[in-house]
Order: structure tokens, then C-alpha cells, then sequence
């Protein structure tokens, strides 16, 4: 609420601002001052609301509360051409390019130099194109499409782009995701100079080296709060650590202890190449694993490709000890892997028909008598499953549509345990679910694996992951980078393990 | 080979042949060059007559209407958007044309015209709100206003017919009109092509156009205007194919509600054989003309030729095949070169 009594007010600040999506409140109460010559990091789990507030302070999102502050002002950034009049640039997380446009119009679009009669000068575009990568250092041909470019040079192509703006606010959502050591180094050196020449950069990673290298303040955001604004001078990567995972640990997860058996699923060297590669892990039955990770680090796509929605290049994945066949997940169902995925509106379930139907989908050919669906045999066959995970719905018949988010995952759940499988495989199995429901999920879980079934879990939420998994898989840009015993795994190994970081945290 | 061979500067990004993907397209549409020579030639040698001036205006004349519409449907298409509703729309405006001179014989033929163009224009304004604001995919709202606008023009007419006795002679006589030797119609044809490719080449609405069709979402966050954008597009589509009706008028004089009936197709399978990618983003109205003039081509050409009219439907859509395998030809290859840097993103 009250300003700063600061000489000059800062080009950019967020006051209060919050902004929810349907019932997730992806951002609550969050100020953020964005100042003159200084590099600001913004530090935060999966979901903590870091590329929320990137969207509002770039336009594309608007807050529900609070307000967007330009030199002082209150200021509304009605689309993202607003803000970029005001002098904000953005490099986002994901490339954001024309595919069909030459390199140097994706980096002018809409800014293109004009010649005579407002037509676009090629040349002129051409030539500051070069100039922009010669400050980069690299060279890219600016008339190449920028289809199939590698991601690398996408993200220096993006990066020229924010340069070109002259902008007085830079916000980078982790630029250096993609890029080789030489050109972060450069790309620092740009934001470096930016800075000295007065402007206000904001900089997000998960590479706490570089925010320590780079950056003069951090700002720590969890669960969509703000939590903490500190001189980097100040703190230590493990006191960032602690400020982003610090949360209670509730005994909402009470994973049973269970007798383990036989290995069921058996991952080895499984590659995809440029996704992840050389995957190794197995689970047993009766046991809990969990596949954490920052995301992006490919571990939806490692069980996509378990269960053959996607292919892979190399490796076997076997069930029971049979080799499954890449790509198929006719194999894979028959072979008793279940996946419950990440997206249920999209990829768990069909939202325009019914709770049964959803409930029965995967087993349209054992309910099914002389080829046809009777109505009473789904219900029947729905109405088993639904009880016992009691999904809360006025009927069967009504569409799944009308169900809350965690009704909606007891679906999904109901429909693949209802084939019975050996292995399942949950992603993200409570996103987006309200705490109570979340607690039966993890009941049930666990219950499952306690009746023998071997259960792997994708979560990005810590709590889950310790509260619930046997053994904790970390993956880190592709890979495997620490498996953790149930003991050893606490939120700061998981997280040092998730970034990339060397196992003794303590910086100097 | 005297000159020694440069190296490769030492910071070269992207790999592969960076112009690749642009030569392809070139020789995409020097292809449909090409196939349309050899269609020429090899007419021509089966029967000589094929090129006398008569026939070639009449090639041209047929050739007219179809590129002025695929010229209209590329900058829609680009946008990753379709209007199917050009032949309606063409056949509402030759019909507005006809009832003014029935009407009011007095008015001037510029002023017909342009109410002509008009109709065409109010009628892509309809499909670009309804595109931009209901915010349905435009292959659904445009198969709708393809019935309502043809729906309308079978109201307005309600069973009569214009002939060409109710049209003024000047009027009827613009197809027969030669400049320099070319047909006026197919120098309109021409400048419509000419003057597109102008501006979708060298203007930054022109460009946003395609980034729009080639990524919608950068699009948005790179802050275009992506609905109004549309809605140019969409109405600059609807007033050539305006513009086209009133040639058809000037043409055929005979005119009912039937006119253009089923055009749409041809026009999108002219854009598509032209190299005008259907998912948006790429495409040169150049190509699609070209695609225009050569499918009128090979509807003249094969009767020639003795090949059965039931085979030149078949050849129309072996042609779309093709182009539509080279489309996805160019995707793979570009999707096995990205592999190794693509991650699919959570």
C-alpha cells in the first residue's frame, strides 16, 4: 500500500497483485519492486506463481487485485502491447516464434525498420539482426525461417529480440534453461550491461549459481505467496532452499509400510533422444516410487513413453519380465500398466459424457455383450468402482463435467483400476485438488500398493513425494540424477538433486 | 573450382542448409510452372489449335475468377483460417450487380462495381466478427454463412433470372475489353495478384498476417492485434470475392441464385495445389495464382486430350495429394533436423 519514500520510483513494481484461475489462486497478495540498475532473481518451486506474475507484469494476464506500477504510477497493461510500450520486455520460457518468418522478423515483428511508403526495408532489418548477434556474439542467418533452429538458438534469437526493444524492464523466465556455458556467459554479460546502463532486469532460473552470480536481490515466491525479498549478499543457496520448500510437512500422507515383492516394472536405458536418455529404474510390487523433478525435466514423458503413447529410441521397458512393444498402448494395457495422466480433462477424460461411460471406459469390450453396450452393465460396472472410491456425484449419468477436480481424478482412477493392473502409473496425481480429496487419493494409493500393486508416482509437489514414496527418483534435464531412500529423502535433497546442485549445499 | 572454398564461420548456428526450407518453396511454385508448360506444350502437340489467341483468351477469362479468389482465400488461409463461403458470397454480389442495372439502368458502371465489391466486403466483415468474437474455428462459421449467404440470395431472387439484355452493353462488354492484347479481366486478375503479393510481402499487417497463421499464441503475446487482424483478412477476402462476382455478371450476363454454387472447393484446392501450407503460416499468393491458372488449364486442356471428364476430377485431386505430401515432406524433414533440441515442455 504505501509507496516507497525512494528518490526515483522504480520503472516497474507489482502492488498486491492477485490473480486466481477458476478456483487455483496462482498468485496472493504478491508486491515486487522492480528497480533502475539492478538485477532482481525470482526464486520458486514448480507452481509457486513465477510464470503468472511473468504473464501479468508482461500484459498477458491482467491481475484480479492490485496493480501494476509504472515509474510510480498505477498503470493497467491492457494486452501484451501495453506493456511493451512501457519498455517491458520478455524472454519466456518457452520460444515463442514464428515457425514460417525469416529470423529477423520474428526478432522485429511488428517493429520492422520501414523504408519509402511504409514499406518494411529489408536491408535495414537485415543489418540490425547482425548487429543484435554480433553484441550476442553468435551468428545466425537472419533471412533462415526460424524453423528448425535448435532450441539453443531459438532462445538467443528470443534473447536478440528482447534486446532490440531497448527495453527498460527485462524479465528472463529461465533463458538459460537451453543454453551451453559460453552462452549464458555472454547472455550475463548483455543483462550485466543492461543494468550499468540503468535498466531493470528480472531474472528467473533454477540454477542457483547463476542467480547468485548474476543477480542483487532475491525474491523467494511458495504457493503463490510472496515470501521474502533479501540482498543476494545475504543469504545462501541454503537459505533460499529452505525459504522456497519451507512448509510444514503434514501427516496428511500416511503411506502404509507394506511388504515388498517381485520387480514388476523394469525401465533400463531408455532414451529419447534430445527428451531423456538412459532411464533406469524398477519397481516392485507393493511399493511406492515417485519420479520428482523440476518441470521439463521429462519425467511425464519417460512414463508416456512406459506406456507407449510415445515412442523411444533405445532402452526395453518390461513388465513381469516380458519386453513391452514400443509405442503401443494396447501392449502396455494388456500387459497391466495403468496411466493416470497429468492432464485428466484432456487426456483422462471425456468431458462430454457421462460418469459411467467415463468410468467403463476401458473396458467397453469385457462389459460389452454380443457387441453391444448395455446401459445396465456399465452402470453395474461403474457403480463397483465408484463406491469404493467414493466419488461424489448426484448420478452416474450425469456428466463428468459437472464433477469437482477431485471427483474427476476418482474417475479417472475408477476407470484404470477397473482392468485390474499390476502397475500403475500416476502423474501429477493431485493437482489442482482440494485437501481433503487429496488425503483419500494418498489413502487409496497407498492401499493399492499394500494389496500388492506397484505403483509409480510423477508428483511436483515435495510433501507428496516424502509423505507417500518408498524410494524417490529424482530427474534432472533428462536424467536420473539421484535415487533417494525413503530416509534419505528430505525437501532439500530432492530439490539439490532437482537443480542440478553438488550434494553438499553450503555456499560460500 | 579455382576459388578456394570459404569456411563455415566458426560461430554458424542452426545447422543444415539454412535456406533450404525457402528454396523448397520456390521450387514449389516453379514446379507448378513447370507442370503447367508442359501441360501447354503437350496440348499443343496433341492439337495445334489449343494456343491460337481465341483459346488463350478464353483460358485466361476462365482463369480470372478462380485466382482472384484464391488470391482472397490465401490471406485467410494464412491466418490458419478458411472461408468457404466464397462462392456464395461471389454469387450474392453478381447478383446485387445485375438487380442494380435492372433497377436503376442509369447508374454508373463504377458505381455497380464497387456495390458489387461492397456486398462482397460487408460480407467478410460477417464472417470475420463471427470468426473473431464467437471464437469457433472458421471452417465451421464460414460452412454456415455459405447457407445463409446463398440462403439470402435465393430469398432476394425467389426463382427470377437476370439475362443479359437488362445489363448495359458497356457493362457486358468489359470481358471482351483487351489491354494490350490481354483480356481486361485477366489484367484486373493480374493487379489483384501483383498488388496482394505487394502488400503481404512489404507491409507489417501483411507479415502479421502469416505470424499470426504460423504460431497464434506468439502472435498474441507478441502483442498483434490478432482479431482485427483476422477481420482484414477476412473482409479483404469477401470484397475480392465481391469483386469477382462482378466479373462474373460482366462475363456470363445470365444470372440466378445458382451462381458460384461450389466454387469454394475449387478455390481452396487452387490454394492448396499453389503451396499455401492449410495449417496457416506459409503460402504465396504468386502460388496460389499459379495453382488457379493451372487447374482452369488442365479443365481445358484435358478434353483435348480425349481424357474422360470423370479422370479430370481425379487429376485435380492427385494434385492436392501431392501438394499436401510435399507439405508434411517438408515438416518431416524439419522434424528430424529439430530432433535433439526439441523437449516437448511439461
Amino acid at each position: 500500500m504505501g509507496t516507497q519514500p525512494s528518490p526515483a520510483p522504480p520503472p516497474l513494481a507489482l502492488v498486491e497483485a492477485a490473480k486466481s484461475f477458476g478456483m487455483v489462486k496462482a498468485l496472493q497478495g504478491v508486491s515486487l519492486e522492480l528497480r533502475a540498475g539492478e538485477i532482481h532473481a525470482l526464486c520458486g518451486e514448480n507452481g509457486a506463481g513465477k510464470s503468472t506474475l511473468v504473464k501479468t507484469i508482461a500484459g498477458v494476464h491482467q491481475p484480479d487485485e492490485g496493480h501494476i506500477e509504472v515509474d510510480g504510477q498505477p498503470t493497467v497493461f491492457a494486452g501484451p502491447a501495453d506493456a511493451q510500450r512501457a519498455g517491458v520486455a520478455v524472454i519466456y520460457q518457452e520460444p515463442t516464434l514464428f515457425p514460417d518468418l525469416s529470423v529477423a522478423e520474428n526478432i522485429f515483428i511488428r517493429r520492422q525498420p520501414l523504408g519509402r511508403g511504409r514499406r518494411i526495408d529489408r536491408s535495414a532489418m537485415r543489418a540490425a539482426t547482425n548487429r543484435l548477434f554480433a553484441r550476442l556474439g553468435v551468428h545466425i542467418d537472419p533471412d533462415r525461417p526460424a524453423r528448425g533452429l535448435s532450441i539453443a538458438d531459438q532462445q538467443l534469437v528470443e534473447i536478440a529480440k528482447a534486446l532490440s526493444f531497448d527495453a527498460r524492464v527485462l524479465i528472463m523466465d529461465e533463458p538459460t534453461a537451453a543454453l551451453s556455458g559460453i552462452e549464458v556467459e555472454r547472455l550475463f554479460a548483455v543483462a550485466r550491461s543492461l543494468r550499468d546502463n540503468g535498466a531493470a532486469v528480472l531474472f528467473i532460473s533454477h540454477r542457483f549459481d547463476e542467480v547468485f552470480a548474476l543477480c542483487d536481490r532475491i525474491t523467494v515466491m511458495r504457493d503463490g505467496r510472496y515470501i521474502s525479498t533479501e540482498p543476494t549478499a545475504e543469504l545462501t543457496v541454503d537459505a533460499v532452499v529452505r525459504s522456497m520448500v519451507g512448509r510444514d510437512v503434514t501427516a496428511l500422507f500416511p503411506k502404509q509400510e507394506t511388504d515388498v515383492g517381485e520387480v514388476v516394472l523394469d525401465v533400463a536405458g531408455l532414451t529419447r533422444t534430445g527428451v531423456f536418455s538412459d532411464v533406469n529404474f524398477s519397481v516392485r510390487s507393493g511399493e511406492i516410487v515417485a519420479l520428482a523433478g523440476l518441470v521439463g525435466a521429462g519425467r511425464s514423458e519417460v512414463v508416456r513413453a512406459i506406456f507407449g503413447v510415445d515412442g523411444y529410441d533405445a532402452g526395453t521397458v518390461r513388465v513381469g519380465g516380458t519386453k513391452l512393444t514400443a509405442g503401443r498402448p494396447a501392449a502396455a494395457m494388456a500387459a497391466g500398466i495403468a496411466l493416470v495422466p497429468e492432464d485428466r480433462r484432456q487426456q483422462g477424460l471425456v468431458m462430454e459424457m457421462s460418469v459411467e461411460r467415463n468410468a467403463t471406459l476401458t473396458r467397453r469390450w469385457a462389459l460389452s455383450r454380443f457387441g453391444l453396450l448395455w446401459r445396465r452393465a456399465e452402470e453395474r460396472a461403474a457403480r463397483t468402482w465408484t463406491d469404493r472410491l467414493q466419488v461424489k456425484a448426484g448420478h452416474l449419468s450425469d456428466l463428468v463435467s459437472t464433477l469437482s477436480g477431485g471427483n474427476q481424478q476418482k474417475v479417472v482412477l475408477a476407470k484404470w483400476l477397473a482392468t485390474e493392473p499390476h502397475v500403475l502409473i500416476v502423474d501429477e496425481p493431485t493437482r489442482g485438488i482440494d485437501v481433503g480429496t487429496k488425503a483419500e487419493v494418498h489413502r487409496l494409493l497407498s492401499e493399492l500398493a499394500g494389496q500388492g500393486m506397484a505403483v509409480l508416482m510423477v508428483s511436483s509437489e515435495l510433501p507428496e513425494v516424502l509423505g507417500m514414496a518408498d524410494r524417490v527418483l529424482v530427474m534432472h534435464e533428462g536424467r536420473i540424477s539421484a535415487e533417494l531412500s525413503r530416509s534419505q529423502a528430505t525437501e532439500e535433497t530432492v530439490m539439490y538433486a532437482a537443480t542440478g546442485q553438488e550434494q553438499e549445499g553450503s555456499a560460500a | 573450382m579455382s576459388t578456394p572454398v570459404t569456411e563455415t564461420p566458426l560461430e554458424e548456428h542452426g545447422g543444415g542448409d539454412p535456406r533450404s526450407s525457402r528454396r523448397l518453396r520456390q521450387a514449389r511454385e516453379l514446379g507448378i510452372l513447370l507442370a503447367l508448360v508442359l501441360l501447354v506444350v503437350i496440348t499443343t502437340l496433341v492439337n495445334p489449335g489449343f494456343l491460337s489467341s481465341q483459346s488463350i483468351d478464353d483460358l485466361l477469362l476462365g482463369a480470372t475468377l478462380l485466382t482472384i479468389l484464391a488470391v482472397g482465400q490465401t490471406m485467410v488461409i494464412v491466418t490458419r483460417c478458411v472461408d468457404l463461403s466464397v462462392g456464395s458470397i461471389l454469387g450474392l454480389s453478381a447478383f446485387a450487380v445485375g438487380t442494380l442495372f435492372v433497377s436503376f439502368p442509369s447508374l454508373p458502371i463504377v458505381l455497380v462495381a464497387l456495390a458489387g465489391v461492397l456486398v462482397g466486403a460487408a460480407c467478410g466483415l460477417v464472417n470475420g466478427t463471427l470468426v473473431a468474437t464467437a471464437r469457433v474455428p472458421a471452417l465451421v462459421v464460414t460452412l454456415g454463412t455459405l447457407y445463409v449467404f446463398r440462403g439470402i440470395d435465393h430469398w432476394w431472387a425467389s426463382g427470377t433470372q437476370i439475362n443479359a439484355a437488362d445489363m448495359p452493353e458497356e457493362f457486358l462488354g468489359i470481358g471482351r475489353t483487351s489491354l494490350l492484347g490481354i483480356p481486361l479481366p485477366a489484367v484486373i486478375a493480374v493487379a489483384v495478384v501483383l498488388g496482394a503479393g505487394w502488400y503481404l510481402g512489404s507491409y507489417r499487417s501483411g507479415r502479421e498476417l502469416y505470424a499470426i497463421g504460423s504460431e497464434p499464441q506468439a502472435a498474441r503475446l507478441s502483442g498483434i492485434p490478432v482479431d482485427r487482424r483476422v477481420l482484414g483478412a477476412f473482409i479483404a477476402n469477401g470484397a475480392l470475392a465481391g469483386l469477382a462476382g462482378v466479373l462474373y455478371a460482366a462475363r456470363f450476363g445470365t444470372l440466378d441464385a445458382t451462381v458460384g454454387t461450389g466454387l469454394e472447393l475449387e478455390v481452396v484446392a487452387a490454394a492448396v495445389v499453389g503451396g499455401v501450407a492449410i495449417f496457416g503460416g506459409s503460402g504465396t499468393v504468386y502460388g496460389a495464382a499459379l495453382g488457379a491458372v493451372l487447374l482452369t488449364t488442365i479443365g481445358s486442356a484435358l478434353p483435348i486430350l480425349q481424357v474422360n471428364a470423370f479422370w479430370q476430377q481425379a487429376v485435380v485431386g492427385l494434385l492436392i495429394l501431392v501438394a499436401i505430401g510435399m507439405d508434411r515432406l517438408l515438416a518431416v524433414r524439419t522434424a528430424r533436423r529439430l530432433r535433439g533440441g526439441e523437449s516437448s515442455g511439461a
